[in-house]
């Protein structure tokens, strides 16, 4: 969590869709990362809400959000109240489940499974609070980053001095890394990059990297 | 630069020989890198989702999906009988509708909440339509606001969770207030004793959604607030003092949402989401606890 200081907007902000800073914003960025790493509305989408958010997202509209979110709306977008209608009208299948586990830990945690023509994804985010939001894991891979700054997503085969070497690119393009995580799974040796950046990288250094051969997948998310 | 204290605000307002709004102006650009034009568009912006959460609360027909809440603020606008004025009535009405627009999943500014939302939508559209305060003035007085909340946000807290109600509609009475005082002419002493007088007007108010809703008492309250809001602001403006300087008040505050058992801090489990009517009220608007699937981890 960060240190820095808050500003006039977050005391006169964000524009939000209500009604809760938590159980409508927040849940509407975390559908949204999950629309970026996808590159667009997924065609299938299963959301898990645990523990407290079992108990309310219906009553918070949590599953207009994600919802919402998923097909790529923004915080202030009115369209977030129809949102469930309007994904059924492009022909999205989806499911909400509740669950209660005490694996997880935080009461507002959410999973989705969503899946876009070969492509499938799992993601963990966690709503903290007035609107701000943690994704913990993307693929089962751990991860922890806020979705409030340019995020470089990598996913590629665990090979020595990757961070290194992307890093450097990062430097050669004059960003600066304001967090790093890394995590890997030993069974098929993929690794999980994550940095968090003051400002984009280049689109010619995205390209690089994502023609690198160890490189299975490429995201730069937006602030979402 | 930083603004931690109401002290610290006057002192570089005077040393500066700058209003209040500027030294929070200023503030915005240093700390976070934008320019004055970025700041009065983005001002503008806020003010005119919160004028349009006014309104759209009045014209359309608002009613929340637990049914809890429906039509406060037209209800308010139709009102024949007036107990203080139609004016007071009016201000209630604005509070109340921007509130429900956020209830009802409409476009609201949280401030410095979504829970506290309608409180100075009510307020700058009071003074806009009622008193004639221009647009511009009535962003010197946001700035000011913000100002207010910051300082509340680091000594207390602005969250229901963390302080109870006095943080959330409190805070965003205590930010209305200071924009009152402004906007009709007051002078710093004159802000700051609106704010102090408004924390001990709020002190110890707690946070107890029904069903865990940010419905039921929140909507009333937003009215509610603004009310003591200009109760405050009337008191300072008519040379009234709070005689407690506003930087003790903000300590106060802080004290007592430290203290402030967490049944009474959003949890939904005391005060009015403790009473048996809502209880009831929770068992019909959530799902069986029996249709949830519990996953524990093998052990
Ligand atoms: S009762 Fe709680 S949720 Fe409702 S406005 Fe107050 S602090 Fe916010």
């Amino acid at each position: 969590m960060s240190q820095e200081p808050s500003g006039i907007f977050d005391m006169l902000g964000p524009i939000m869709i209500g009604p809760s800073s938590s159980h409508t914003a927040g849940v509407v960025r975390i559908g949204r990362v999950a629309h970026f790493l996808l590159g667009g509305p997924p065609e299938e989408a299963r959301i898990l809400f645990y523990n407290s958010f079992a108990m309310t997202y219906k009553g918070h509209g949590s599953d207009k959000a994600v919802i919402a979110g998923l097909m790529g709306f923004a915080v202030d977008d009115e369209r977030i109240r129809d949102a469930i209608s309007i994904a059924e009208s492009t022909g999205l299948h989806y499911a909400f489940e509740p669950v209660i586990s005490s694996a997880k830990n935080h009461p507002n945690t959410l999973v989705i499974y969503v899946k876009r023509g070969d492509q499938e994804l799992t993601i963990e985010g966690i709503s903290r609070g007035g609107g701000l939001i943690l994704i913990s894991s993307i693929d089962e891979l751990h991860t922890n980053f806020t979705g409030q700054l340019p995020t470089l997503i990598v996913r590629a085969q665990d090979v020595r001095g990757a961070v290194a070497f992307l890093a450097a690119i990062l430097t050669y393009d004059g960003v600066n890394i304001a967090t790093l995580t890394v995590s890997r799974r030993a069974k098929d040796d993929m690794a999980l990059q994550v940095y968090e950046l003051d400002e984009p990288l280049r689109e010619a250094s995205l390209a690089y990297i994502r023609h690198l051969p160890w490189v299975r997948a490429v995201h730069l998310l937006p602030p979402v | 630069m930083r603004l931690e204290s109401f002290a610290g605000w006057r002192r570089m307002a005077e040393e500066r020989g700058m209003p209040l709004w500027r030294v929070v102006l200023e503030y915005e650009m240093h700390q976070k890198g934008r320019t004055e034009g970025e700041i009065w568009a983005r001002l503008a912006q806020v003010y005119a989702v919160m004028r349009d959460a006014v309104e759209t609360g009045l014209r359309e027909p608002r009613q929340t999906q637990s049914g809890l809440v429906r039509d406060t603020g037209k209800k308010l606008l139709g009102a024949t009988l007036h107990v203080l004025s139609p004016e007071f009535t009016l201000l209630l009405a604005y509070a109340t509708a921007a509130k429900e627009t956020n209830a009802c999943m409409g476009r609201v500014v949280a401030a410095p909440t979504a829970g506290a939302s309608g409180i100075l939508p009510g307020i700058y559209t009071f003074l806009s339509k009622h008193h004639q305060v221009s647009d511009q003035t009535l962003y010197e007085a946001m700035l000011i606001g913000a100002g207010v909340a910051l300082i509340i946000e680091q000594k207390a807290s602005i969250a229901g969770a963390v302080g109870g109600c006095q943080a959330e509609t409190g805070t965003a009475a205590a930010m209305g207030a200071a924009g009152i005082v402004y906007a009709l002419g007051g002078d710093i002493s004159q802000i700051f004793e609106s704010v102090a007088l408004t924390i001990m007007n709020m002190l110890g108010l707690i946070c107890d959604p029904v069903a865990g809703l940010v419905e039921l008492p929140c909507v009333k309250r937003n009215g509610s607030a603004v009310v003591i809001a200009a109760a405050a602001a009337q008191m300072a403006l008519s040379g009234d003092t709070a005689v407690i300087p506003v930087d003790e008040m903000v300590v106060a505050m802080g004290e007592v949402g430290a203290a402030m058992d967490t049944r009474f801090k959003e949890t939904a489990l005391g005060g009015t989401a403790a009473t048996p009517t809502a209880q009831a009220i929770a068992r019909r608007i959530w799902p069986d606890a029996e249709l949830v699937r519990r996953e524990d981890p093998p052990e």
